[in-house]
């Protein structure tokens, strides 16, 4: 083990993937010479040419086509969408192309494609650089979407997301960028579909994805202190959703709280809290509480950002409403 | 061009006018349930594109593909079957008329989606690069399909990295309902390659020769290094939009000034006249065609529906 930031991590898998499979290539803005909008890239384009790592016109409708017929033609390529917000100009080649063509074509063509984006969340990026879009992409069929929390999780996440047959969407959050932890020596893989219990808890559940992973680690350290012990679960994939590590600690628990970034309405929070009223009610002892964006666009100034995303406090105030002490 | 590859042309255009023939009368007899969209009038190009093109080489289609996917090589009886929507059609019956793909012929796929292939097809086109292979690429799209962003994008992209590419603009003179002059700042949809730094070119897509003439030079100069090239074939779309459009939309006079100039008889009268063929040949030709094609309504007709208990199956790729 290691310690690395989390975009050391990062370059490291793309590093180690293209390493392991000629057919790997990155393409995207500011990949190649410039080393990557925020370093991810940095020496792959002298290591592994200008083919395989290519910058692109600021093109994304193209960017992800190009993953798509890549793909289609034998290739596993990584294109890269530089903000979650800008995925809004690639959507038609994601999901009407790359997540139906394994099903359209009755299983006879695959897309595996990654996906890479960032999220901007909490440094000011203001209404078009900041968004959470992860339900845009849940709600698709064909798509896989993660979000890793943790230096180790990027890495693992991102060599599964080359790896797999299918288009995988992986979104880092800008806020952890620099953030440090251990990483594994070696090849490893972390599994696309598995959910992490990134804090074992006896007393309630809070299930978060990402930037909002280390707000609840820290609302849990400020409950310990009153003797409430919360287990976080780390989703690390949204789609396909970790049902049973879910419900798994719902059972344990019997309280639950769903924070995410994204505006509450038709979040994740939305289909987590439908899932586990339809499959577990009889295990809840409390309401589900979501915590979550309000519904509107994330504001810039400083002082309306930090109250537009849920923090730390929020999520300790929404434990202790489940526990009965709100 | 010798004789054997002439009359292949002309089979396969035959069969690309005789398909569809076959599929529009399925569909009025409700034995295709789906919005259908024919090509015929526009057979030379499908032919003369693919003419020039090798085995490995591959094609991204338009929601107006069938002629694409038989002259790339499709049996008839499989893509029969996916228009009925059965489980031995090219696409297990998930995809239909507008999406029909055939990996192992190069068809990477048509598309629902107007300008969606050309994105695709540059990425194809950058795996041959990567690859070092000697394939190309050849894109179909439509006029419709050039005045999307996604249009400006790849052929930007295509250019300046030398992609061996053919851009194959199949002008039929309409965006679903809406005539090139009411949706196309030029009339010849070729000079925007200079734009890109591209040769274009308009040919008459109507002559199947000329067609396969521009075809060739284009796959030679892809295939050696010399980057893509935007072939604007000049057709017309006999039938409507979609099978059953009621047509308002075309100025009377119109269709039947165009149908003096049909390809199929066109290229019948160039072979029996300069050519030099005997019609005797070319009647042939039609019968064979004609066998085929009944043998592939009854394949299609013959073949079991998917079974709804697979209805989420292959969503994602299977191990």
């Amino acid at each position: 083990m290691r310690e690395l930031k989390y975009w050391q991590a990062v370059n490291e898998a793309l590093f180690e993937e293209m390493a392991r499979d000629e057919t790997v290539t990155l393409v995207g803005e500011d990949v190649a010479a410039p080393g990557g909008p925020f370093g991810a890239s940095r020496g792959l384009l002298e290591k592994y040419g200008p083919w395989r790592v290519k910058d692109t016109p600021i093109s994304e409708a193209v960017i992800a086509g190009l993953g798509v017929g890549a793909a289609l033609a034998g290739l596993r390529p990584i294109v890269e969408i530089m903000f979650f917000d800008f995925i809004g100009l690639a959507m038609d080649q994601i999901v009407n192309q790359a997540a139906k063509t394994s099903y359209m074509s009755g299983g006879r063509q695959r897309v595996p494609m990654t996906v890479r984006t960032l999220c901007g969340a909490g440094r000011g990026n203001g209404p078009q650089h900041s968004q959470s879009l992860e339900a845009w992409i849940g709600h698709v069929p064909g798509l896989k979407l993660v979000w890793p929390s943790t230096p180790a999780d990027a890495k693992g996440l991102l060599k599964a997301a080359v790896r797999d047959d299918n288009p995988v969407i992986i979104v880092d959050s800008l806020t952890l960028w620099t953030s440090k932890g251990m990483v594994p020596d070696g090849d490893y893989v972390t599994p696309i579909g598995k959910a992490d219990v990134k804090r074992a808890g006896a007393d309630a559940t809070v299930v978060a994805v990402g930037g909002m992973v280390q707000r609840a680690l820290e609302a849990a350290e400020r409950l310990a202190g009153d003797g409430i012990d919360l287990e976080v679960v780390d989703l690390r994939t949204i789609s396909p959703l970790d049902r049973d590590t879910i419900l798994a600690s719902v059972a344990k628990t019997h309280r639950l709280v769903i924070a995410h970034d994204a505006v509450k309405a038709f979040g994740f929070g939305a289909e987590i809290a439908a899932m586990v009223a339809e499959e577990a009610l009889g295990d809840l002892d409390a309401p589900i509480k979501r915590v979550a964006a309000p519904f509107a666009p994330v504001p810039f100034s400083t002082s309306l950002e930090r109250a537009y995303y849920p923090q730390a406090g929020a999520i300790e105030a929404a434990v202790r409403s489940v526990l009965g002490q709100g | 061009m010798n004789q054997a590859d002439l009359l292949d042309l002309y089979r396969v255009m035959t069969t690309i006018r005789r398909f569809e023939a076959a599929a529009c009368q399925l569909l009025v007899d409700r034995k295709i349930t789906a919005s259908l969209h024919a090509s015929t009038g526009q057979e030379a190009v499908a032919a003369g594109i693919c003419a020039a093109l090798q085995p490995a080489d591959m094609i991204v289609s338009t929601h107006r593909g069938h002629g694409h996917c038989l002259a790339k090589g499709t049996d008839p009886g499989l893509m029969m079957a996916e228009l009925m929507g059965r489980a031995s059609g090219t696409n297990g019956g998930r995809g239909g008329s507008m999406h029909v793909a055939d990996p192992d012929l190069g068809i990477l796929g048509s598309n629902g989606i107007v300008g969606a292939g050309l994105p695709i097809a540059v990425g194809a086109a950058y795996a041959c690069r990567v690859r070092g292979s000697r394939q190309i690429v050849a894109c179909f799209y439509g006029d419709g399909a050039a005045n999307e962003g996604t249009c400006h994008e790849a052929m930007n992209i295509a250019a300046l990295w030398g992609l061996p590419l053919l851009f194959v603009c199949e002008h039929n003179g309409y965006g679903e309902m809406t005539p090139q002059s009411v949706h196309a700042s030029v009339r010849d949809l070729a000079v925007r390659a200079a734009g890109y730094g591209m040769p274009g070119q308009t040919v008459d897509g109507n002559d199947v020769l000329a067609v396969r003439a521009a075809a060739e030079a284009a796959a030679l100069r892809a295939r050696t290094g010399g980057g893509p090239t935007l072939i604007e074939c000049k057709t017309y779309r006999v039938r409507g939009h979609f099978e059953g459009d009621p047509q308002r939309y075309k100025p009377e006079g119109e269709a039947a000034e165009w149908k003096l100039r049909d390809p199929i008889d066109l290229f019948r009268a160039h072979l029996t006249g300069p050519s030099g063929l005997d019609a005797a040949m070319l009647d042939a030709i039609d019968q064979r065609v004609d066998g085929v094609l009944q043998q592939a309504v009854a394949f299609g007709e013959a073949a079991a529906y998917p079974p709804p208990g697979e209805v989420a199956r292959y969503v994602y790729a299977e191990a």
